[in-house]
């Protein structure tokens, strides 16, 4: 973004990378995916880099106000002065509370989901699936993030970018606004879960087990990290592949 | 003659001992912080009818949702009646309104005994599914003792308000059959149920016996309506009620989107501003507010609202995904630890003066660590809730309390709450580090 800027140029959307997309190796793959989406786009875009910091999210779902505000201020200071308008993240739990919790603080962007913005890609025309590409046929599930579906009503997104790559679509029975939560949030993710009987990770991967589906989609790095974890648990690793629908359409289009 | 004065005190007594536990309900309430929640009133609007009145969020599971609806519908139709038993109660007649509306009266009782039936059925089932199907919600230990009774006497009562209704109905149906009714003339009421229902169960009794019946009938209706109505501030039953306004209040911003606290705002600004005399006096005397919530006044007056209005069906604790794992947390119980503390906190005050304090309190005492850290704020307990109760807010305000004025978590999360402060994300990476993952 600095980079740009030094150049005189604006660019059209932010990638909010996030903290998980920045360090987690697995998340740096979906980062990775979204780039090639938004290059084979040409769509402008820019990533703050080392001036990106954590949203707060965790820090806030775990009770922590202060640590959240001192994040968000300092974040929105930093977006203000660039004077970003649009936002794209690769996070659900970023992408809420910017959207819905920055504006508070005097944060106002156009936030995406990068489900949302690689489907106005597609639908605009920027962005084009051959027909009967690696995934034609394939049975795909997908596992709705909290923070996307339940916490802001994205559904179709995700789902409508499934559909484009001539996969057979199959749902859980729990999806949608009745989807099971992967057992991440609330800054779960980052403690042990408390004393029970089951991991939620593995309830939420016996669902996958019973669509028979190859792949589960999902669109959150920490879904991911659930998910690849209850699929290793059930020994389902050969059976079931996690994968973020970034990275779908991305190997879709031989990115 | 003493039978009508018997009656106006009654219903005086009634509405009165009723409305006065109202107030006390509301004055509870109101012992919640504030809040705003009355901007957009028409989407408001919209959503209590289609929520309270639509029971939409029902139907999401058919089969209680159909017998709710029977129960519900004859609940709200037979007020109609209930308005006749007043007026006849109040001036001595005989179903005042049977002459004067003539076609459309039989039509409408007829409505409401075909639906009392419907109720009646449907109360069974029931009674039913908590005692003898024992639906996995609706026995979860945090119903054990009153909540449990709470839910079937409701239910007898039900049944036995139905069997009144029949009663008066059935006795009034064979009397008038052969003209003895106190009611004019002579022939059928036309009653869909009654006309075979009399017949059958009290038609050869003596005249006596079923004017006592018919007696029986009506003024046991009158008197269960009455006991209802004042059992509701005491049962999870008031949500019959209670739902429309708790709709209506509903939060309408998405459910991802928490509140941010306006005193760390102005903290974090005044941290922030090079301009700031750190030495100077707070503008206004006012004690600070508590961070977080650590019983129940430290809630907004709608979660308090909210716990008045569960009716304990257990949604959100079925859909719940600590507690489908068998964790401690349900929010359910978050939402009746609430009502019980406020109801606790409320009558104590009100019995030992303004300064009492049982030192207790809903952190802590009522709901507890392990239950508020299991919470992942997956809003599926919102979702679920068919009159948009909000349990996740209490969780997150009541670990803010931990978190803020306490210092109390799982040391991961301390951890994790510096590494964000240090670092800049919540795992221990340089944030010199952020852009590696271009070069990989």
């Amino acid at each position: 973004m600095a980079e740009m800027v030094a150049q005189g140029e604006m660019p059209d959307i932010l990638f909010w990378v996030g903290c998980a997309g920045s360090f987690d190796d697995r998340a740096k793959k979906i980062t990775k995916a979204i780039v090639k989406i938004l290059n084979k786009c040409d769509v402008k875009f820019a990533v703050l880099g080392t001036e990106e910091s954590c949203t707060g999210d965790p820090a806030k779902r775990a009770g922590n106000e202060f640590v959240y505000q001192m994040q968000a201020i300092a974040n929105i200071e930093v977006l203000n002065a660039y004077e970003i308008k649009k936002i794209v993240t690769a996070c659900p739990h970023c992408f809420n509370i910017i959207k819905n919790e920055y504006p508070g603080l005097g944060g106002n962007y156009e936030v995406v989901h990068h489900s949302q913005y690689i489907q106005s890609l597609i639908n605009d025309g920027k962005l084009t699936l051959q027909d009967g590409g690696v995934y034609k046929g394939r049975k795909i599930t997908f596992h709705d993030p909290c923070y996307l579906g339940r916490g802001n009503d994205v559904y179709d997104a995700p789902r409508e970018l499934i559909e484009r790559l001539d996969a057979e679509l199959v749902e859980m029975k729990r999806c949608k606004s009745k989807g099971l939560c992967c057992g991440a949030g609330g800054a779960q993710m980052f403690k042990e879960a408390e004393k029970g009987d089951k991991e939620i990770n593995d309830e939420r991967t016996e669902d996958v087990v019973e669509t028979k589906a190859e792949i589960v989609a999902t669109g959150c790095p920490f879904c991911m990290t659930m998910m690849t974890d209850g699929v290793k648990t059930a020994n389902k690793e050969g059976a079931i592949e996690v994968l973020d629908v970034a990275e779908l359409i991305a190997n879709a289009a031989d990115l | 003659m003493i039978s009508i004065l018997i009656f106006i005190v009654l219903t005086v007594i009634g509405f009165g001992f009723f409305g006065w536990n109202v107030s006390k309900v509301r004055a509870n309430i109101l012992l919640g912080r504030d809040l705003d929640r009355t901007d957009r009133k028409a989407e408001r609007w919209k959503v209590m009818t289609l929520v309270a009145l639509g029971q939409k969020k029902m139907f999401a599971r058919p089969i209680p949702a159909i017998l709710h609806l029977m129960l519900y519908a004859a609940f709200v139709i037979t007020q109609i009646e209930l308005i006749e038993i007043i007026v006849d109660g109040v001036t001595g007649n005989h179903r005042t309104f049977f002459a004067a509306l003539g076609g459309f009266y039989t039509f409408m009782l007829s409505f409401i005994e075909i639906l009392s039936i419907l109720a009646f059925i449907a109360t069974f089932m029931f009674l039913a599914r908590r005692n003898l199907l024992k639906v996995p919600r609706l026995v979860k230990s945090e119903l054990n003792g009153w909540p449990k009774l709470d839910a079937n006497l409701i239910l007898i009562a039900e049944i036995t308000l139905i069997c009144f209704i029949f009663m008066m109905n059935g006795a009034d149906e064979v009397l008038y059959n052969q003209g003895q009714s106190h009611l004019a003339g002579e022939g059928s009421l036309g009653l869909a149920m009654s006309s075979w229902i009399g017949p059958m169960l009290f038609g050869n009794m003596s005249l006596d016996t079923l004017h006592i019946i018919e007696r029986i009938g009506w003024w046991g209706h009158i008197l269960m309506v009455f006991g209802f109505l004042n059992f509701l501030p005491y049962s999870k039953h008031f949500h019959i009620l209670l739902a429309f306004p708790n709709t209506w209040y509903s939060n309408l911003n998405p459910k991802g989107q928490f509140n941010n606290i306006d005193s760390v705002t102005a903290e974090i600004k005044l941290m922030m501003d090079p301009n700031a005399d750190p030495y100077a006096a707070p503008a206004t005397d006012e004690v600070p507010q508590r961070f977080g919530a650590k019983d129940v006044t430290d809630l907004t007056w709608k979660s308090l609202l909210d716990a008045y209005t569960c009716t304990e069906c257990g949604r959100c604790t079925d859909v719940c995904p600590a507690n489908t794992t068998g964790k401690l947390l349900s929010p359910r119980k978050i939402m009746m630890d609430t009502r019980d503390r406020l109801v606790e906190y409320a009558d104590g005050k009100r019995k030992n003066g303004k300064d009492y304090d049982d030192g207790k309190s809903l952190n802590g005492d009522y709901v507890t660590a392990e239950e508020i850290w299991a919470c992942t704020s997956c809003n599926a307990c919102v979702d679920a809730c068919p009159v948009n109760i909000d349990p996740l807010t209490i969780i997150v305000d009541l670990r803010r309390f931990l978190v803020m004025e306490e210092s109390k978590m799982p040391s991961e999360l301390a951890g994790m709450n510096t590494n964000i402060e240090n670092n800049g994300a919540p795992w221990q990476f340089s944030p010199a580090d952020r852009l590696n993952w271009k070069d990989e």
